[in-house]
């Protein structure tokens, strides 16, 4: 079959999907949620609540009327007990909002499904769902479906290879929520005048890969696409390849190529959307690793602290070494319990000794390793090498920012090198680099001009 | 929860290779040809390849700590494997204090004085090897063998090129590749090689490309020029199994830190020493032309590098 030859390189990640047959439990409600105002790429969004106010489940906490800001809501009622820069899971601190929750749950009076007929309305509505790319990047979903006018999209790619380690998020969602899906893929195709829907699952998951082709079985321009398990296929670049068959260019958005690229559970989540009108206040998050007692998939409100996540499935059998939001190839290792779920927070694994802790690296034996497994088709070796010495010639040429940070080199090595710090060390090398040419070269030219 | 949480830079698992294990491979398949060695050339080749390996270590140890100052890890096993491929390179009947100065001359010369593993730009062991053959030219081509007859016989390489006494006749096939014939330590069993290569293959340490690129170079080139009486009648199988070209292809060419990263850098690199080794074998004073095709493209590695940058999927170059 055409679709199972993937692309370049890649890494024989270990599955660890031992969560995929368990149905989600949702969470009760926490005592406290942290709702940071960044839930997103882009700008930080206002706050829109204060201390001492009193807010109900699905109410705006933050806004912003920038273009790469997504409306936050509340995912509790409760009193706002405070409003300040608090740690994010990324690790910075970012305006948060603090609430205290009175466990009522009440809703917010102004809920009902969103009147679309057009596209203007379809983003306004998309917008105002609080929905962003829930696969992990967190992309502002209105942005990403409304391409610019010169670039013309045909096709839709659904991306549900879920590639990394021990996540099953996804997969829970196609098997639990399957119409939902249908519905967002309708909507998405309606209202961007897309003919063509691509769907890319890995071939590990045969039961979803089933589900999808019967609820899809009725639409004719929607094919369900096996893919071969190969760590990243769920790469956004890998995946149109892997599709579409098309070449994203570095530095290019899928849009240059004519596909959107959406999550399953993004779309699904929109198909819900407009049926509802309720805003995204909760996601599905695989709890899993080591240290977890009983691993499981949650439904968590947003906002809740890890501490209350893992003491739902069951706390630690054992001293957690490393704690990770997302997967154990592309996630963020926290070193504190107190930063809370965030809406693209796909799972938290908690890892003992023997399997969070780096091996100490040694010497670069140059075996090529990291050049066979990159997809990208990069040389993690000397991109690495370059940045120790902070070449950024080299790391030019090299092409460092093509990289996507997938992991896939320093999981393969040998020596155990972090070579992924390393790339973006050179990475923020060559922008400071960038950054210092065109200030010298707008100083050069202003004493000529005799322009201050 | 007590212990204070890790935080690192993703990935956070590692997949189980090590550089110890690949290195053991390397150590494993160059075993059977350390056997052949031994079989064809009585305990001296036990002798010699002990004393190389004993000088290797005991340099890596005493310049990493206390030239260098810095940790040692004699644990890579890299150490070993360059004292056991540079005794395959020496003729059996050398005398045991020029092999431990080879063992010198590899790790502290070649290796540890330009930044140690992974960073040399020639292979140690024939880095050394083209020491002692410039320096001790009579010992390093004394084919007699030991222990078992005085007399001196010649390479099959040397009969090829018609250069040696009137009357010597190149061995038989089968010896050849048996490796019943005059040469040094370990280049004489192609089949013991061929064995080791065929693990290395399989355990996916080495790739096919470069012995392909290298045995088919020399293969095709010998087969249109190796004879002086016509074009395109070069004895092929005699060429390839002649030499030190099978340990070469496989064991040194294939040498990680003295390749280029690049695929195309790859083929030609494996290219580039395939038309040094015949154009040394057929048209220089020197009967054997590896040693210096390798080390010759080891020397142009950089360079290859420095213009030949794999080619990013959708990059600007694509």
């Amino acid at each position: 079959m055409i679709f199972q030859r993937p692309f370049r390189g890649g890494a024989p990640v270990p599955h660890r999907k031992q969560t995929a047959e368990l149905a989600t439990q949702t969470m009760p409600v926490p005592p406290k949620v942290v709702i940071p105002l960044l839930q997103h790429t882009g700008v930080i969004c206002d706050p829109k609540v204060q201390k001492g106010d009193s807010v109900k489940v699905g109410q705006i906490l933050g806004d912003s009327d920038k273009l790469m800001a997504v409306p936050i809501h509340s995912s509790v009622s409760g009193k706002v007990t405070n409003v300040d820069l608090m740690l994010w899971a990324g690790g910075i601190q970012v305006t948060s909002i603090e609430i205290e929750t009175d466990g009522k749950q009440e809703i917010v009076d102004n809920i009902t499904p969103p009147v679309v007929s057009n596209k203007q309305e379809f983003l306004a509505a998309v917008r105002a769902s609080g929905l962003v790319g829930l696969g992990g990047a967190g992309f502002p979903t209105h942005v990403k479906l409304n391409p610019p006018q010169d670039k013309p999209v045909d096709t839709l790619i659904i991306n549900a290879a879920e590639c990394e380690p021990y996540i099953t998020a996804d997969y829970r969602e196609i098997l639990e929520n399957s119409e939902s899906i249908v519905a967002g893929v309708k909507a998405v195709t309606t209202y961007l005048g897309i003919s063509n829907v691509l769907i890319g699952i890995e071939d590990n998951k045969p039961k979803a890969i089933a589900l999808l082709k019967k609820v899809f079985a009725a639409h004719q321009s929607v094919k369900v696409l096996p893919l071969k398990t190969r760590y990243p296929q769920g790469a956004e670049k890998m995946l149109i390849w892997a599709t579409a068959r098309r070449v994203l260019p570095v530095g290019k958005l899928p849009a240059d190529v004519g596909v959107i690229v959406m999550n399953v559970t993004s779309v699904s989540f929109l198909g819900q959307y407009l049926q509802t009108g309720f805003p995204l206040i909760k996601k599905r998050v695989t709890v899993a690793g080591g240290c977890v007692k009983e691993p499981k998939n949650v439904e968590v409100l947003i906002g809740t602290p890890l501490a209350d996540v893992f003491a739902f499935a069951g706390g630690f059998t054992k001293d957690p070494r490393k704690v990770i939001m997302g997967g154990p190839m592309m996630g963020v290792a926290q070193h504190t319990l107190d930063t809370s779920v965030v809406k693209h927070t796909n799972a938290l694994l908690a890892l003992p000794a023997n399997e969070g802790e780096a091996p100490a690296a040694g010497a670069c034996i140059r075996c090529g390793r990291c050049v066979t497994a990159c997809p990208m088709g990069l040389a993690p070796l000397m991109l690495n090498r370059s940045a120790l010495k902070n070449d950024t010639e080299v790391l030019q040429q090299y092409e460092v920012m093509a990289c996507i940070e997938c992991g896939s080199c320093a999981f393969v090595c040998p020596s155990k090198i972090q070579l992924v710090q390393g790339i973006r060390l050179g990475k923020t090398q060559v922008r400071l680099a960038d950054a210092k040419k065109k200030a010298q070269a707008a100083q050069e030219k202003a004493p000529q001009g005799g322009r201050a | 929860m007590n212990a204070p949480l890790l935080v690192t830079s993703s990935p956070h698992i590692r997949a189980s290779s090590s550089t110890r294990r690949i290195m053991l491979d390397v150590l494993l398949a160059l075993l059977p040809a350390v056997a052949a060695s031994v079989v064809f050339f009585g305990l001296q080749a036990l002798l010699v390849i002990l004393v190389t390996v004993a000088s290797t270590m005991l340099t890596e140890f005493v310049t990493r700590k206390w030239i260098l100052k810095r940790d040692f890890r004699l644990g890579d096993l890299s150490a070993v494997v360059t004292g056991i491929l540079l005794a395959l390179t020496l003729p059996p009947s050398i005398p045991l204090w020029l092999a431990a100065v080879g063992g010198i001359l590899a790790i502290f010369l070649v290796k540890e004085l330009f930044g140690g593993l992974g960073q040399n730009f020639m292979n140690p062991a024939l880095g050394a090897r083209v020491f002692l053959f410039l320096a001790w030219p009579a010992a390093m081509t004394d084919w007699s063998k030991p222990l078992m007859d005085a007399v001196t016989s010649p390479t099959p390489l040397a009969i090829l090129k018609g250069k040696e006494v009137a009357g010597a006749v190149l061995p038989h096939l089968s010896q050849l590749f048996l490796g019943d014939r005059a040469g040094c330590l370990g280049e004489t069993s192609v089949i013991a090689l061929l064995i080791g290569a065929a693990y290395l293959l399989a355990r996916r340490v080495i790739h096919i490309r470069i012995p392909f690129a290298y045995l088919g170079t020399v293969a095709l080139l010998s087969w249109i020029f190796g004879n002086q009486h016509g074009f395109f009648q070069g004895d092929v199988a005699a060429y390839l199994m002649s030499g030190g070209l099978i340990l070469g292809a496989f064991f040194m060419a294939t040498d990680y830190a003295t390749q280029p990263i690049s695929i195309p850098g790859k083929w030609l690199y494996a290219v580039g020493i395939g038309i040094l080794t015949v154009v040394i074998r057929l048209y220089t004073n020197y009967p054997e032309g590896v040693m210096f095709a390798i080390i010759i493209m080891n020397t142009v590695v950089p360079l290859i590098d420095r213009h030949i940058v794999p080619k990013t999927f959708g990059g600007s170059r694509a």
